[in-house]
């Protein structure tokens, strides 16, 4: 229990100081203090005067943060700047959608990663694991952005591109793992002695692999965060990668510092908890 | 297996040959317009084709290759190296150490580094020569990429820390540093290459992608990334195969790092 | 005897025909982003703007064919002599989209509003001539007088993009006198427009106007889907085409897309003359010689530009007012020809050499500088491109340097850390009182050099004195000779680089009747009020 409350104290840690280097990070930003409408050609200079005025507030990154928290423990998260609505609107609305784009592409690219690591390793053919590492190389130097528009022009589900971009980096890393873990010795021994393939894979391969792969797991969860962005930039998916985008861009500093916080969150969430079962796995196994 | 890694060595050899002879093969300049011919189809003159500009693709595949097999397996390495560094030296040493690094590199991978490229290239000099440009972003790439590879290390290293051969090797009297560079990384190759294989291709495309950013490589000099980014509007221009030769090159040099580097003979 | 039931018989069908035909029926189109405001006064963005002109009603309405004002809300108005106030005569019985009548009243409200110091909307500022404030005079429900600080040019005009609202109604700004108003709207999905059922315009067999029952407004940023999408015929119409999608579609389905010449928007590029600009001292005596910028401007070849990357869609530019102006433009201006040997010449009138194949100055210095540009902009990046190009043949060096909108804006507005930047000039107004803060030496706008004390140059205090004088007249004769020779002088110092005047580029699907698209925005919906949908069939482009 002790042990809980230090990793939830040591995450919340993490998350304050994910959201102060982040709102830090956009202020440095070249741009911060600046508006498209600048150029209206039709503005007068008391005008932008006024938009220059509007991010001032902001200029001190030490207040604003201090700001943000307080508002923050009172469940306001501000305003967003670009589009002109509440963040925590925005991000009820989206969170939902990049949590089901991202979750499916994920459990999509796992299957096809695992189930075509295991096959190439288990087949022992030169002819499969050159298949594969093809496969995986296709899909690996295909930029998100172009599989994202495929994906949209033959009307496909867009969490397939997500998976389409784990899965050859889930791949990669399984494929060796597992290529590493039946060179070992006594799993030669094994199959000479007869022991089924699937025995040898769950009862002596997953065991010792377990911990890395549990790890390849906590930032594949990173991985799909990532490719969401272009994924729904482009697909036009109203989710948090679409709204970091244009936040970025517009140099949106309550938004941005909220999606940093999000996506800390979740990382550490995913990471801490591939860790807990890493270990887990590692007692019983023992 | 062992013909197939000899003809991926045979093909990385003639890629990087026919990047060096760029000067000898190219048809034209890779900057040369063209303007009579801009967009136009394979031609005798033009083996791939011209962009938009009327510029030879053929002559930009080859020029291109020069920059990104160069730079991109440097940035690789690097942030290979420093996966290793952070990883490998956190999950060895345990305890708060182990937690303090992967809280950092939680840290590092949830920031949106997005901004702290554009504070370097706000604080590049505009006038920067393009190779410098490129070169920077390469070494930002492999700077920031090591995070999530160093995750997987440390989880490598934390479990074969406990194992019978590491306490055998420290009972003898191996040094702490030696045991760790000989004993325990070396079992962290499937790891270590599969991030030096992943990262190849990633950074090639995110080079592309951070022009936007004024950083990457600058026109003229052509990339692969920035050839493959003319893939982007076959939605609207349709299916020009032509258009595949950077894809279809990078796949098969890519594939071909995983096969020459991965030196496991499980197969028959 | 038996024909004459057929023929009656046959009458009845073809009416019924056409009236199903001019009924009825859904506009799709895309808007690229979500809009920031549904409150008409407050409009500075594109989608936004688009809402305002489907569901604002207007006093008088610019014709965006013929480029004149016509009455919408006002029946007639007049202008003062001194230019100083202007009388509306406005129309009975009408009212707005939730029933509430339209009067005197709310002109008087929404001037009110409009002209508030904290709204700071660019139509508001479109009417600030002078200190002071703005007064409204209601003389009786149907007629108005509102009275300016100072004589405002153009004035009349203006009035086009202030939609009326209501000063009664509880729910002021979804309250419409246009053709629609606001239905629903989903973030980042769709705004609806349904048809206004009040709308006081008929059309000329006394049909309640719109034709159309809704217009519905996809949001997508992207223009590859939105092209795709037109193709699949999941919408009807692309208000702005990109010149290569243009050619594209145009090989498919010539008779959908359309070309209609010359549009208001420019493409030009300027160098940083700024005193204070962090760039090395030699470089700044190149960009303020005008020699230096004409050369470049000679350099440049402008037919390339035109038919490379705009595919022959675009013409090559003079001067900051495209033909598609039809009144001010200057007819007696033509772009500079490509004269890398002229441009030579002018060079070396100013110390310029050819070292080898590289431009020296005076000092020795190589001849080279970056050109910024905003990323993303496929257009501008490869115009750039071509102009490195072609300056490279008279031994300059260019660096061709892409930013994220938000860094260049940094730049060419704040640190002035650039040393020549590659734009467009978006000309949604045709007076030129529009661009005063452009012209202005003391103004935010004036990107080459803004926010001058006092003039720096003789030829800046000359279009300082013109600007002022043609705002101060109100007759048209003199505001053109004015702003004729506001024309000739840039032409002649070249702070700006004019490149090319961009075609007016759209798509419209056959199922869209009475469809004719303009070189003004809004290009292909201008007359919404008349277009219909005809019955539909199977309508993949």
């Amino acid at each position: 229990m002790a042990k809980i409350v230090r990793h939830l104290a040591a995450m919340a840690a993490v998350v304050l100081l994910g959201g102060l280097l982040s709102a830090t990070l956009v202020r440095l930003a070249p741009g911060f203090e600046v508006d498209e409408q600048q150029l209206d050609a039709r503005l007068s200079s008391e005008s932008v005067q006024a938009l220059r005025q509007a991010r001032a507030g902001d200029r001190n990154i030490v207040r604003f943060y201090l700001h943000y928290l307080g508002r923050a423990m009172r469940g306001d998260l501000g305003e967003s700047r670009t589009l002109n609505r509440p963040v925590r609107e925005l991000l009820s609305e989206r969170l939902p959608v990049t949590v089901r784009l991202a979750g499916l592409g994920l459990l999509a690219g796992w299957l096809c990663a695992v189930l075509l690591a295991v096959g190439a390793t288990m087949a022992r053919r030169a002819a499969c694991d050159l298949a594969a590492t093809l496969l995986g190389g296709i899909f690996l130097s295909m930029p998100a952005a172009v599989l994202a528009l495929l994906f949209v022009y033959a009307n496909a589900p867009a969490c397939l591109v997500i998976a389409l971009v784990v899965f050859p980096k889930v791949f990669s890393y399984t494929r060796n793992l597992l290529a590493r873990s039946y060179e070992s010795p006594h799993l030669v021994t094994a199959y000479a002695k007869g022991v089924g393939p699937l025995r040898i894979l769950l009862w002596h391969v997953l065991p010792v692999t377990g911990a890395q792969l549990l790890a390849v797991a906590g930032i594949s969860v990173s991985i799909a965060l990532g490719a969401a962005i272009p994924v729904e930039a482009l697909c036009g998916i109203a989710g948090i990668g679409q709204l970091a985008w244009q936040a970025a861009l517009g140099r949106d500093l309550p938004l941005l510092v909220n999606l940093t916080v999000l996506v800390t969150v979740i990382t550490l969430a995913a990471n801490w908890g591939s860790e807990f079962a890493g270990q887990s796995f590692k007692t019983s196994a023992a | 297996m062992r013909r197939v890694r000899q003809f991926a060595w045979l093909l990385l050899a003639l890629t990087v040959l026919a990047s060096l002879g760029a000067g000898v093969w190219a048809p034209a300049d890779y900057a040369m317009q063209f303007r009579e011919v801009p967009n136009s189809p394979p031609s005798h003159q033009h083996l791939l084709g011209t962009d938009e500009l009327g510029r030879d693709r053929f002559s930009r595949v080859l020029y291109g290759t020069r920059i990104s097999l160069l730079m991109a397996p440097a940035a690789a390495l690097l942030s290979t190296l420093l996966a290793t560094l952070v990883g490998g030296v956190a999950g060895y040493l345990g305890g708060w150490w182990a937690r303090a690094a992967m809280g950092a590199t939680d840290l590092f991978l949830s920031m949106p580094w997005l901004f702290l490229l554009l504070v370097v290239r706000a604080m590049m000099p505009l006038n920067v020569a393009p190779v410098t440009s490129v070169a920077v972003t390469f070494l930002l790439l492999g700077l920031l990429g090591w995070a999530g590879s160093a995750r997987v290390l440390c989880a490598g290293v934390r479990s074969l820390h406990d194992s019978d051969f590491v306490l055998q090797a420290r009972a003898s009297g191996l040094h702490e540093l030696r045991l760790l560079a000989i004993q325990v990384l070396p079992n962290l190759k499937p790891v270590l290459l599969a991030q030096f294989w992943i990262s190849i291709p990633v950074f090639i495309i995110s080079e592309a992608n951070l022009g936007i950013l004024g950083l990457g490589v600058s026109e003229p000099l052509p990339s692969w990334g920035s050839l493959l980014r003319e893939m982007e509007s076959f939605t609207s221009f349709g299916f020009e195969a032509w258009k595949l030769a950077p894809l279809v090159l990078l796949v098969l040099v890519v594939s071909s790092f995983q096969i020459i580097l991965s030196q496991e003979e499980v197969y028959a | 005897m038996k024909r004459r039931p057929l023929a009656l018989f046959l009458f009845i069908l073809l009416s019924l025909a056409a009236a199903l035909g001019q009924s009825g029926g859904e506009l799709k189109f895309y808007v690229h982003s979500d809009p920031k405001t549904f409150d008409p006064l407050a409009v500075a963005d594109d989608a936004s703007e688009t809402i305002r002109y489907l569901t604002g009603g207007v006093l008088l309405r610019v014709n965006r064919r013929t480029q004149q004002a016509e009455p919408e809300l006002a029946t007639s108005w007049t202008i003062a002599r001194d230019g100083r106030s202007i009388t509306f005569n406005l129309r009975q019985q009408v009212y707005y989209s939730d029933g509430s009548p339209f009067s005197a009243e709310d002109v008087a409200y929404t001037m009110q509003r409009l002209m508030d110091p904290g709204l700071h909307s660019p139509t508001g500022d479109a009417f600030r001539s002078g200190s002071g404030a703005v007064h409204s005079h209601v003389d009786s429900p149907t007629r108005i007088t509102i009275t300016f600080p100072a004589p405002v040019a153009g004035l009349d005009k203006l009035f086009d993009q202030v939609a009326i609202v209501s000063s009664r109604s509880a729910n002021k700004e979804r309250a419409a006198l246009g053709p629609f108003y606001v239905a629903d709207y989903k973030p980042d999905s769709y705004v609806l427009l349904k048809r206004n059922p009040n709308y006081w315009r008929r059309d000329a067999a006394g049909r309640q106007l719109p034709y159309l029952e809704s217009v519905r407004l996809g949001i997508q940023p992207n223009r590859d889907i939105e092209m795709m999408n037109f193709r699949r015929g999941e919408i009807d119409l692309i208000n702005w085409l990109d010149s290569e999608y243009f050619d594209r579609l145009a090989l498919q389905s010539p008779a959908l897309v359309h070309d209609a010449g010359p549009g208001l928007d420019s493409e030009q590029m300027w160098f940083n003359q700024a005193p204070n600009a962090p760039i090395p001292a030699y470089k700044r005596q190149w960009f303020r010689s005008t020699n230096f910028r004409r050369a470049v401007s000679q350099a440049v070849n402008r037919a390339d530009l035109s038919r490379v990357v705009y595919g022959g869609h675009a013409q090559p530019a003079a001067g900051p007012i495209s033909p598609a102006n039809q009144f001010w433009f200057n007819s007696k201006l033509h772009a500079p020809s490509y004269d890398p040997t002229g441009a030579l010449r002018l060079l070396q009138q100013e110390g310029f050499r050819l070292q080898g194949t590289s431009l020296v100055d005076r000092e020795g210095h190589g001849v080279e500088f970056s050109i910024i540009t905003n990323a993303g902009n496929k257009s501008r990046e490869r115009m750039a491109t071509m102009m490195q190009q072609d300056l490279g043949k008279i031994g300059i060096s260019v660096h061709v340097v892409t930013l994220d909108f938000a860094s260049l804006l940094e730049r060419i507005t704040e640190s002035y850390n650039y040393e020549g930047a590659l734009l467009g000039m978006a000309n949604t107004d045709l007076d030129p009182n529009a661009q005063m803060n452009l012209w202005l030496s003391s103004a935010e706008n004036h990107q080459w050099n803004p926010k001058q004390k006092s003039p720096e140059t003789a030829w800046e205090a000359e279009i300082d004195r013109l600007m002022r004088e043609q705002a101060a007249s109100l007759d048209p004769a003199k505001r053109k000779a004015c702003f004729d020779r506001v024309q000739e002088i840039a032409v002649e110092q070249q702070p700006f680089i004019y490149l090319v005047y961009k075609n007016a580029l759209s798509a419209v699907s056959a199922t869209v009747a009475n469809a004719s698209p303009v070189v003004l925005r809004p290009q292909t919906y201008w007359n919404i009020e008349t277009l219909s949908m005809r019955l539909q069939t199977a309508s993949k482009h």
